[in-house]
C-alpha cells in the first residue's frame, strides 16, 4: 500500500539496472567501430612490417609490374592489372544489363510479372560465389574456348571470370537502381505522359534523371564488390601474377592472389605473410572510399521530392 | 520572333509512329537484358545439374570374380567382412576394425570399402547428363573403343551415400559429411556472436541512440563494414583469432594439445564478425517498422525504457529480425574466401569432435573439388553445389515463410 501521509515523490529514480543494460546495449554498438579499428591496426601493422622489410620499398610496390615474392620483386601492379581488369568487364556487363532490367521492372512491368521476376533475381544474388566459380570454369570458359579457338584462349583467363562476375553484380545493381526508380514520385512520370511522352522518354528522359545519385550509388558499390570479389576470380582466372590488361590471359588479382598464398601452408612472419596484409590493406581502402563515395553521391545528389 | 509552323498532319503521324516504334525497341532491350540475368541463372542450375549424374566409364583393378564366386552385390555383411579380411593386410583390417568394429558396419559400409580398398574403381570418364541422355551411343562407342575393358554405368553422383560418407581421396568414395557437419558448427558459432550482439546494437541504435556524433559514426561505421570484402574480414581472423588469441581458438586454454589456431572456432568467429553488420541492418529495419503508438503505450502505463524494449518492441519486431537472421546464417553458409584464410583444412575426413577441432565446410570442398583436373571431381563439387544450393533455398524459404507467418501490419 502506499503510504498516503507521505507526499508522492515523483523525481525521477536512478534505475541501475537500466542503466547497465544501456551500458551493455552501447558497448554491443561500439563493437563495429572496434572491428573497423582492428581491420585498420591488424593489416596496418603487418603492412608496416612489410614495408620495413629491406627487400621492400614504397616506390616499387607502387610503380613496378613485377610481383615474385620468391626472387624479391613486389610490384603491386601485376595484380591490380587484374584486378582492374575483370572489374572492367564484370562492370560493362552488369551495369548496361542491371540498369535496363531495373527500368523494366521499376517502368514496364506489371505487378504480377515483378512479382516473378524480381525474386528470381534474388535467387541469382544468392548464389556463393564459390558456385560462380564453379559455372565460370566449367561452362562458360568452354563456351569461350570453342567460340574463340582452344589456341586462343586458356583454360583459365580473365574474360570468362569477368563476365560471370558481371553476372553476379548484375542483380545488386539492378535491385539498388530499382529503389532508386521506384522512389522517383508518380506525379513525374504522369506530368511527362501528359506532354505526350512514349514510355521511353518518360522513363529515360524523366524518371531517369530523377534518380540518378541512386543509380550511381549502385554502379559504385557494384564496382566495389567487383575489385573485393574473390572465389570467381580464384577458380576460374588463373595462378599467374602476371602484368596484363588482356582479358584472354591468365592473371591473377590481388584477392585471388592472397587466397591462393594464405590456403597453402605460410609461415608466419615471413615476407610472404605480411605482403598478403599490405594488399588486403590497398584492398580494404579502395573500397573504403569506394563505399563511402557512394554513400555521399546519395546524399548530395538526390532529388528531394514531396 | 521567328514564326513556328505546325507541321503537317501526314509528318507529325510519322514521327509520332517513330517515336513509338523507338520506345518500343528500347522496351524490348530492357526486357531483354533482364531475359539475360534469367537465361544465366537457369544455365547455371541448369550446368550444376548437369555435372551431377550422368555416366561414367570406370574399370576394376581386381576383378569381382577373381575374389568372390558369388557377384559381391549378393553378399552378407559377414560375407563381406570376411571378404575384407581375406583380402586386405593384417594392419589395414586392424586400422579399420581399431576405427568400428567390422560387426557394427553396416552393408552397404562394408560394400564400399570392398569397392575401394580391393577391387579398387578406377574411373576412366565421366559424361554430363545432357550427353548421357543425348549422345548415349556415340558414348558408348567411344568407350568401347579407348577402354575396352570398362564398364559404363549411369551414376547418381548425388546419393544419400553421398551426404553420409567422409571425404574421401577418391571421387568415387568421397561424401560431404565431414563439410556438413563443419559447415553447421560454423553457423552455429556465428549465430551465437552476431544474433545477441546484432540486436543489441540495433536496439541501442533505434531506441537508446540520440543524434550525437559518436551515434552517427556508429551508424556509418555499420554501412561502411557491410561493404567490406569477405577476403578482408578472413585477414582479420586470421590475425586475431588463428593467430593472437591461439591459446583460446585452439583449446590449449580447455586442455587440447596438438593443436593450432586454425579450428572451428577461428573460423566461426570470423564468419560471425561478418555477418554481424548484416544483422544489425535487418535488426534495425525490423525495429523500425514497430510503430511508436507502441513504445507511447508502454510508456503511458509507467514502463521503463528497456521493459518497453523487452516486453513490447522486440516481441514485434522478433519475426522481422529472426528472417534477417537467417538471410545472414545462408550468407555465412555460402561465404568460402574468409574459411581459406583461417585455414578450413582441404583433406579432413573425421568429423569435428567439437569446436575447437579442424575443419572443412561445403563451399571448401566445392571450390577444392572444382579446382581439380580430373572430370569425376568436377561431378562431385557439382553434388556438392546441389547439395549446398538445397540447403539455401530451404533456409530462405523458411525465412520467407516466416515473415508470411508472423509479420504483423500495423
Amino acid at each position: 500500500m502506499v503510504n498516503m501521509n507521505r507526499p508522492l515523490d515523483l523525481r525521477k529514480k536512478p534505475r541501475i539496472g537500466e542503466s547497465a543494460i544501456q551500458a551493455l546495449l552501447f558497448f554491443a554498438g561500439i563493437l563495429s567501430v572496434f572491428t573497423t579499428l582492428a581491420i585498420v591496426f591488424v593489416l596496418g601493422k603487418e603492412a608496416l612490417l612489410f614495408f620495413n622489410d629491406p627487400e621492400v620499398t614504397l616506390a616499387e610496390f607502387f610503380t613496378s609490374t613485377k610481383w615474385a615474392p620468391a626472387i624479391g620483386d613486389f610490384g603491386i601492379w601485376a595484380l591490380v592489372s587484374a584486378t582492374l581488369t575483370t572489374s572492367a568487364i564484370a562492370i560493362l556487363v552488369a551495369v548496361p544489363l542491371g540498369m535496363s532490367a531495373a527500368i523494366y521492372l521499376s517502368e514496364y512491368a506489371s505487378p504480377r510479372a515483378r512479382s516473378i521476376l524480381k525474386p528470381l533475381l534474388e535467387i541469382l544474388a544468392g548464389i556463393p560465389t564459390v558456385v560462380y566459380g564453379y559455372f565460370a570454369l566449367l561452362f562458360v570458359t568452354p563456351i569461350l574456348r570453342s567460340l574463340t579457338g582452344e589456341d586462343n584462349l586458356g583454360v583459365y583467363n580473365m574474360l570468362s571470370a569477368g563476365l560471370v562476375m558481371g553476372i553476379m553484380i548484375l542483380p545488386l545493381i539492378s535491385s539498388m537502381s530499382e529503389d532508386a526508380l521506384s522512389a522517383v514520385p508518380r506525379s513525374l512520370r504522369e506530368a511527362a505522359y501528359a506532354m505526350g511522352a512514349t514510355p521511353f522518354e518518360a522513363s529515360v528522359q524523366v524518371v531517369l534523371p530523377a534518380a540518378l545519385s541512386g543509380i550511381g550509388a549502385a554502379v559504385i558499390v557494384g564496382i566495389s564488390r567487383a575489385v573485393g570479389e574473390t572465389m570467381i576470380v580464384a577458380v576460374a582466372s588463373g595462378a599467374t601474377s602476371e602484368f596484363t590488361f588482356n582479358p584472354l590471359q591468365a592473371a591473377e588479382t590481388m584477392t585471388a592472389h592472397i587466397a591462393r598464398i594464405s590456403g597453402g601452408d605460410l609461415s608466419y612472419n615471413s615476407i610472404d605473410y605480411n605482403s598478403l596484409f599490405a594488399i588486403a590493406l590497398m584492398l580494404f581502402l579502395v573500397t573504403l572510399v569506394l563505399n563511402l563515395v557512394s554513400q555521399w553521391v546519395v546524399a548530395k545528389f538526390r532529388e528531394q521530392y514531396e | 520572333m521567328a514564326k513556328y509552323t505546325y507541321p503537317e498532319e501526314k509528318d507529325l503521324q510519322k514521327f509520332v509512329v517513330a517515336r513509338y516504334r523507338k520506345a518500343w525497341i528500347w522496351q524490348t532491350l530492357f526486357l531483354g537484358s533482364l531475359l539475360v540475368a534469367i537465361v544465366s541463372l537457369l544455365a547455371l542450375l541448369l550446368n550444376v545439374v548437369d555435372g551431377a549424374f550422368g555416366y561414367v566409364a570406370y574399370e576394376f583393378k581386381k576383378d569381382p570374380s577373381t575374389i568372390s564366386a558369388k557377384p559381391i552385390e549378393q553378399l552378407t555383411q559377414q560375407e563381406l567382412a570376411a571378404l575384407l579380411q581375406a583380402n586386405l593386410s593384417t594392419g589395414a583390417y586392424k586400422k579399420l576394425n581399431n576405427e568400428t568394429p567390422m560387426g557394427e558396419r553396416s552393408e552397404s559400409d562394408l560394400y564400399g570399402l570392398v569397392l575401394e580398398r580391393i577391387i579398387q574403381v578406377d574411373t576412366k570418364a565421366t559424361y554430363s547428363l545432357s550427353d548421357s541422355l543425348f549422345r548415349k551411343a556415340e558414348i558408348q562407342a567411344e568407350v568401347a573403343e579407348k577402354y575396352p575393358k570398362a564398364r559404363l554405368d549411369f551414376r547418381y553422383w548425388l546419393t544419400p551415400n553421398f551426404l553420409t560418407s567422409p571425404q574421401s581421396s577418391k571421387a568415387e568414395f568421397a561424401g560431404v559429411r565431414t563439410a556438413i557437419l563443419g559447415s553447421i558448427w560454423l553457423v552455429l558459432i556465428a549465430v551465437t556472436l552476431a544474433l545477441p550482439v546484432g540486436v543489441g546494437a540495433a536496439i541501442y541504435l533505434q531506441e537508446y541512440a540520440r543524434k550525437n556524433s559518436i551515434n552517427t559514426l556508429i551508424q556509418t561505421n555499420i554501412n561502411n563494414l557491410a561493404g567490406v570484402p569477405s577476403i578482408v574480414y578472413g585477414m582479420l581472423g586470421l590475425a586475431i583469432f588463428v593467430r593472437a588469441f591461439e591459446i583460446f581458438t585452439s583449446g590449449a586454454m580447455f586442455g587440447i594439445v596438438d593443436a593450432n589456431g586454425r579450428t572451428i572456432m577461428s573460423a566461426g568467429l570470423t564468419m560471425g564478425i561478418l555477418v554481424l553488420p548484416l544483422v544489425i541492418i535487418n535488426a534495425q529495419e525490423a525495429i523500425k517498422a514497430v510503430p511508436d503508438s507502441i513504445r507511447q503505450a508502454a510508456f503511458g502505463v509507467g514502463a521503463t525504457k528497456w521493459q518497453t524494449v523487452w516486453s513490447h518492441i522486440l516481441p514485434s519486431a522478433l519475426p522481422g529480425i529472426l528472417t534477417g537472421s537467417i538471410l545472414a546464417m545462408s550468407r555465412a553458409v555460402g561465404e568460402t574466401a574468409p574459411l581459406i584464410i583461417v585455414g578450413a583444412s582441404t583433406f579432413i575426413s573425421q568429423d569435428p569432435s567439437g569446436p575447437f577441432s579442424k575443419f572443412t565446410a561445403l563451399p571448401i570442398q566445392i571450390y577444392q573439388w572444382t579446382a581439380r583436373a580430373q572430370s569425376e571431381f568436377h561431378n562431385i563439387a557439382a553434388a556438392a553445389i546441389l547439395v549446398l544450393l538445397i540447403l539455401l533455398l530451404t533456409l530462405n524459404a523458411s525465412a520467407i515463410l516466416l515473415r508470411n507467418r508472423f509479420q504483423r501490419r500495423y
